[in-house]
């Protein structure tokens, strides 16, 4: 595996307020990281560091395998921090052809990626005459220029109309079948959760959980069943010893799992005991749920 | 060095605003050469500017780059915005981000504070050459190419003025903020001088400790050449007062300039650098 970043206790203080605290992860290549956090948890801050426009109180990044310089290494990365920041008086092409002057790589990718985010057709628009989900592809398409090795992304669908969410996410999505390594900060945890295989998770600065989205919790999933004879269910499934806690909510019985079982084996069991399921699911913890229930505890 | 400079060419030239307060700036510069069709011709009063020895070698240097100096102000709002303006577009940010270093972020305003500099220097030196050229009464090799000095000072002067601007420009990070901290600096400057004068030191004294003001520091490189002249020297000595100028430019109140200029890059840095943006 290749690593891209190595965060090492990671510290920043704005005066009494400590926005990132000995905070640690790694990202390797080819996966799609999320940060998630509530508001203020510091994931800006840790972006902001990482990106060279804050600086740190202690701590150690390195981009890469530690040789290159941040700014140098940065030439390799695509970022875009909330708002979409860009000269508003230049067209889209000339804000890209500068930012190709700045990353050092020649202009002809401009076109290429212009069509990705669907504004080549606006090409020779001002930017101040964008929308403001134009102006987060626009984002996207020179973060993109330079095909870096890692596309990092801020709260990207903050303040869109769900068109324009709809819009980035299949960009997001496109640009993450392409191998390219993704690190998505957001609050929005649908979003995450449909886009990203590994997650960091932070609050008040401090991290909570770091490593694949389906590990977050060590949980077996859940059965939501119905039938005729619901009390009679719910004798028979708190007598078994897969079963932990169970729950019923508007004609729904909800049975966490204790240990693995599939949902066959269930509907089998069952069967074999006279009781015919109207309804039965297995499901997962949502990551909103998982999030919710860590974020909690601590 | 080169890409910087495009980066910070494509920033400029792109801004109407810019562009044309650097072109209205060039053609202040050229309308110098209007000053020679000055003339009145009242009846028995006939008076041509052009003839009264403005224009003569070496003089006209040191006429031309003191009055053309203070079009320097319309280079000082392009300089001070394209700095505000990275701070209220938070393209700065972006840049960074992009890949730039604070290192080089300065280096590319600084050397577009030089290039400014530089171009103004070169368009003086033509423009005074060619006016010179037509109306100088002295056309001699030796006698057209003495006294450069005070282009020379010229270029040092305007690089520091620059240089302060983009200093004011980090420093306060609204355009228009920036511009009245500069005025309000003239002002504080001359209060001091005002305060030094009264409370403190002679004439002299005041003058040399002012001397180390930023804003005075850059005016006393080229000093006030009117006296100079000889039309007002006579008259000087017809009246019985004899004008004793030293006018030259000393070596220390370049030194001086440099000095702040220094300074304030190194400044304007710092701060950047402890800034989170």
């Amino acid at each position: 595996m290749n690593t891209i970043l190595t965060v090492n206790n990671l510290t920043k203080k704005f005066g009494y307020l400590t926005a990132v605290k000995d905070l640690s992860f790694t990202i390797e290549k080819g996966n799609v990281y999320g940060i998630l956090g509530p508001n203020g948890s510091g994931k800006s801050t840790t972006l902001g560091i990482i990106l060279n426009v804050v600086n740190r109180t202690s701590g150690e990044f390195s981009w890469f395998d530690g040789t290159t310089s941040t700014h140098d290494a940065l030439k390799k990365v695509g970022a875009i921090i909330e708002r979409p920041n860009f000269y508003p008086y230049m067209t889209a092409i000339q804000n890209l052809s500068l930012v190709c002057k700045i990353k050092e790589v020649s202009n002809e990718k401009i076109q290429e990626k212009l069509e990705l985010v669907g504004l080549w057709e606006r090409r020779n628009s001002k930017f101040r005459t964008y929308s403001l989900g134009m102006k987060q592809r626009l984002a996207i398409a020179s973060a993109l220029l330079n095909d870096p090795e890692i596309l990092i992304l801020d709260e990207p669908t903050n303040g869109l109309d769900p068109q324009g969410i709809h819009q980035i996410r299949e960009i997001i999505k496109r640009i993450a079948t392409q191998g390219t390594t993704i690190l998505l900060a957001s609050h929005l945890l649908d979003e995450v959760e449909k886009v990203c295989s590994h997650v960091v998770i932070l609050r008040k600065g401090e991290k909570l959980y770091s490593g694949p989205v389906d590990g977050m919790m060590a949980s077996h999933g859940f059965f939501e069943l119905r039938t005729t004879h619901m009390e009679k269910l719910k004798n028979l499934l708190e007598k078994h010893a897969s079963f932990g806690k169970i729950s019923q909510e508007n004609g729904t019985l909800t049975a966490f799992l204790k240990e693995e079982m599939n949902a066959e084996a269930l509907n089998k069991l069952l069967f074999e005991e006279g009781m015919v399921l109207s309804h039965l699911v297995k499901r997962k913890e949502s990551l909103e749920e998982q999030f919710l229930t860590l974020t909690k505890n601590q | 060095m080169v890409r910087l400079l495009q980066i910070e060419f494509i920033k400029l030239w792109n801004n109407r605003a810019s562009k044309i307060l650097i072109t209205s700036y060039f053609v202040l510069l050229t309308s110098i050469a209007l000053i020679a069709a000055i003339k009145f011709d009242i009846g028995p009063i006939k008076f041509h500017l052009a003839e009264i020895g403005i224009f003569n070698f070496p003089y006209i240097w040191h006429f031309n780059t003191f009055v053309t100096a203070f079009f320097k102000l319309f280079l000082a709002i392009v300089i001070v915005s394209m700095m505000a303006n990275e701070y209220s577009n938070k393209t700065i940010k972006q840049n960074l981000i992009d890949g730039l270093s604070k290192k080089e972020f300065i280096l590319s305003k600084f050397l577009t504070v030089i290039s400014f500099a530089l171009i103004s220097t070169v368009f003086v030196f033509v423009v005074s050459l060619i006016l010179g050229g037509i109306y100088s009464d002295y056309d001699e090799f030796s006698i057209i190419f003495s006294d450069l000095e005070f282009v020379m000072a010229f270029f040092v002067k305007l690089v520091g003025f620059f240089s302060f601007c983009l200093f004011l420009g980090i420093l306060v990070k609204r355009s228009a903020f920036s511009l009245g901290f500069l005025v309000i600096w003239q002002i504080i400057e001359g209060i001091t001088t005002g305060l030094i004068r009264w409370k403190l030191f002679n004439k002299e004294t005041t003058e040399f400790v002012m001397g180390f003001f930023p804003l005075q520091s850059m005016y006393n490189l080229i000093k006030e050449p009117i006296t100079r002249l000889e039309a007002v020297q006579t008259v000087a000595d017809q009246v019985g007062e004899e004008i004793v100028l030293d006018y030259h430019v000393q070596w220390y109140e370049i030194l001086i300039v440099l000095g702040w200029t220094a300074i304030f890059v190194y400044l304007s840095y710092a701060l950047l650098k402890k800034r989170d943006l």
